[in-house]
């Protein structure tokens, strides 16, 4: 343990800023972040967002209950796109959870101590972002309620799901994602239940959270199969990550189509999966920790280590940007360079140059220490990442099947308001469940934090 | 440890301020013969469970065999349904097409492996546990907090209670409870 605070120490040196303000104590961590759900009054701001959100959710269910009344003519679906914004929406969101995991499980590896403070709502919105990415899948399928059709399951006619079809791969790895995205988040809020059940004097809180924790008591027997156990999961969740979006990536390469059949999409979307995914994290935990007032925990030094991720991503998705223009030019097939320059020039220009603009352009203004250092440009360039990769999918979606093989069927694309109310609605889901993770559960891993707190005299000291 | 009121008591309880000490005390109470202990604190504090008696984990085991079990599971079923359950011909193609069926495995792999570290984890811990005696001390509330507790459980053999409360003041703690069962 001295050794574990001497490292902690000489880290913080190294890198200039701290990961967690001085003059800490593991009372004073746990009291500051307990009392976010325990005794803090709800700030005036948490009601003001969770109205919008609650809102933004009821838009999701009144278009949800008039596309399961009409069926999904209402979306703007037609023959050559027969995918629209629920593919776009689904590999938008999928993206944006991968940063979840990516922190609480890559960087736990790699152990990277400032992980601690943003690992609990990161895999928050993990979880948060998988369900909402469900929805559209689910909803697209048009009768939803057989969507147990896609589990291989006995049935009175003998069938099996197509386990040669990327889609099934989809299915296996979403579902395997949501779960173990589950399990990982529940065991690390264990021992923090423990502290919120024994912190809180309401007898109702005590109870819940009581059956939550399981009982946990802190034992150091239990800690050490905890931290094996917790240690296993994350090297299971680092290749699974990796293997969602890859297969998600699958669901295009493995088709002909100009545009998706490319062995550059499993690591293009793997990297364009993280960006996203840390521009998110950046997007929430910038008014959290505002909000909150924790900004001894979240430090200048995690909104730049986030940034730099963010910026290292985006110079990979850009590479892929460029290759798939390379590949289509080197490969001397006529429909893969007519796609690339209807991509650039067709009718889709626009939303093309966008994303140039929005995930290539913006991001570089991270390589200047200014904006690193300023809360307010990185919240605005990480708003630009979010665009940009909606637009991504956009672009990748619809500019490969609007012209395709036959100039005789070519369409022309564009949601309808039905899957705009959606899509939006989806962003109510999210910060829906969001904003009730942050009332009722702590936002920020307390035990964790305690390993973080490197004067052990102070907490003597209380 | 049978005729006297010793039994009564789930253990005696000792009361550190940090860590190190915890750990002093525990290794002090481990070579005096003590077997029956454990520690508790907020954290997981590195070379704790080695002092307090704890030898060879076997979750990792486990979480391996989970991960064999989804990987046959996974690989069985895709082949069981593709070669012997609903053959298809086409086009004369293989009906193990293996390259195909990895992606499943793979992640029924993960996905048994991760409940196998879960479950395994609860299980071994004894969780969940709806009642403990340790919780009868009240100053335990803050094991979860900031302080670090020591509990030498009655069912030792070498437990005694006058000697053994004598023997934990000896390593000055903040303080002795007794833990009502």
């Amino acid at each position: 343990m001295a050794d574990q605070v001497l490292d902690k120490k000489e880290h913080s040196h190294h890198t200039g800023a701290p990961l967690i303000e001085p003059g800490h104590s593991y009372g004073s961590v746990t009291d500051k972040i307990s009392s976010i759900v325990l005794t803090r009054k709800t700030p005036v701001a948490w009601f003001l967002g969770f109205s919008v959100a609650f809102l933004l959710l009821m838009v999701f269910l009144g278009s949800t209950a008039y596309l399961l009344m009409k069926g999904t003519g209402i979306w703007g679906l037609n023959v050559p796109v027969g995918w629209g914004f629920a593919i776009i929406n689904f590999v938008w969101w999928i993206g944006i959870g991968h940063a979840g995991t990516l922190i609480s499980a890559i960087l736990l590896l790699l152990r990277q101590e400032w992980r601690t403070s943003i690992n609990r709502f990161a895999e928050a919105m993990t979880l948060f972002a998988v369900a909402a990415a469900g929805m559209f899948p689910l909803l697209h399928m048009g009768r939803p309620w057989l969507f147990y059709w896609l589990m291989p399951y006995p049935n009175t006619m003998a069938l099996w799901p197509q386990f040669r079809s990327p889609l099934v791969w989809d299915v296996f790895a979403v579902s395997t994602y949501a779960t173990v995205s589950l399990l990982f988040w529940y065991v690390g809020l264990v021992p923090d239940f423990a502290t919120l059940r024994d912190r809180t004097k309401n007898r109702w809180a005590q109870i819940s959270y009581g059956i939550l924790s399981m009982g946990w008591r802190g034992s150091a027997i239990h800690w050490h199969r905890y931290e094996t156990a917790y240690l296993l999961l994350a090297g299971l969740a680092t290749p699974l990550v990796i293997s969602v979006h890859t297969v998600v990536s699958f669901d295009f390469a493995m088709g002909i189509i100009p545009g998706w059949h490319a062995t550059i999409f499993p690591p293009y979307f793997v990297a364009g999966a993280i960006y996203a995914g840390f521009a998110m994290v950046l997007t929430l935990s910038i008014p959290l920790r505002k909000i909150y007032g924790l900004e001894d925990f979240i430090t200048m030094r995690h909104l730049k280590n986030m940034a730099k991720v963010m910026l290292a991503t985006g110079l990979i998705v850009a590479y892929g940007y460029m290759i798939e223009g390379f590949t289509a030019w080197y490969s001397g097939a006529e429909y893969e360079e007519f796609m690339i320059l209807n991509r650039l020039t067709g009718p889709y220009k626009y939303v093309f140059w966008s994303l140039i603009l929005c995930n290539v352009a913006v991001p570089q203004l991270i390589w200047f220490s200014k904006i690193q250092n300023s809360v307010v440009a990185l919240f605005v360039v990480a708003m630009f990442v979010n665009v940009g990769m909606w637009l991504e999918r956009f672009v990748i979606v619809v500019t490969s099947l609007h012209r395709d093989f036959l100039p005789s069927s070519w369409d022309m694309y564009s949601g309808t308001i039905w899957d705009w109310a959606t899509y939006i609605g989806t962003i109510g889901l999210f910060l829906t469940l969001m904003f009730l993770f942050l009332r009722i559960m702590p936002a920020i891993s307390i035990f964790e934090m305690r390993t973080l707190v490197t004067d052990d005299k102070k907490s003597k000291a209380e | 440890m049978t005729e006297n009121k010793d039994n009564e008591l789930y253990g005696l309880m000792a009361e550190f301020d940090t860590s190190e000490e915890l750990v002093e005390a525990s290794r002090k109470t481990y070579d005096a013969g003590y077997r029956n202990l454990d520690a508790y604190t907020p954290f997981p504090v590195e070379e704790l469970p080695e002092v307090v008696g704890f030898k060879k984990p076997i979750l990792p085991r486990i979480v391996l065999i989970g991960a064999l079990v989804g990987m046959t599971l996974g690989f069985g079923m895709q082949y069981f349904a593709s070669a012997i359950h609903y053959p298809l011909n086409i086009g004369g193609r293989p009906l193990n097409s293996w390259p195909s069926f990895i992606p499943i495995t793979f992640e029924m792999t993960i996905l048994v492996a991760a409940f196998a570290a879960v479950l395994g984890m609860f299980a071994l811990n004894g969780l969940p546990q709806p009642y403990h005696p340790v919780f009868n001390v009240p100053r335990f509330k803050l094991a979860s907090r900031d302080r670090f507790f020591l509990c030498i459980e009655s069912v030792d053999p070498k437990f005694d209670l006058a000697g053994t409360r004598e023997f934990l003041r000896a390593l000055q703690p903040a303080d002795v409870f007794d833990v009502e069962p």
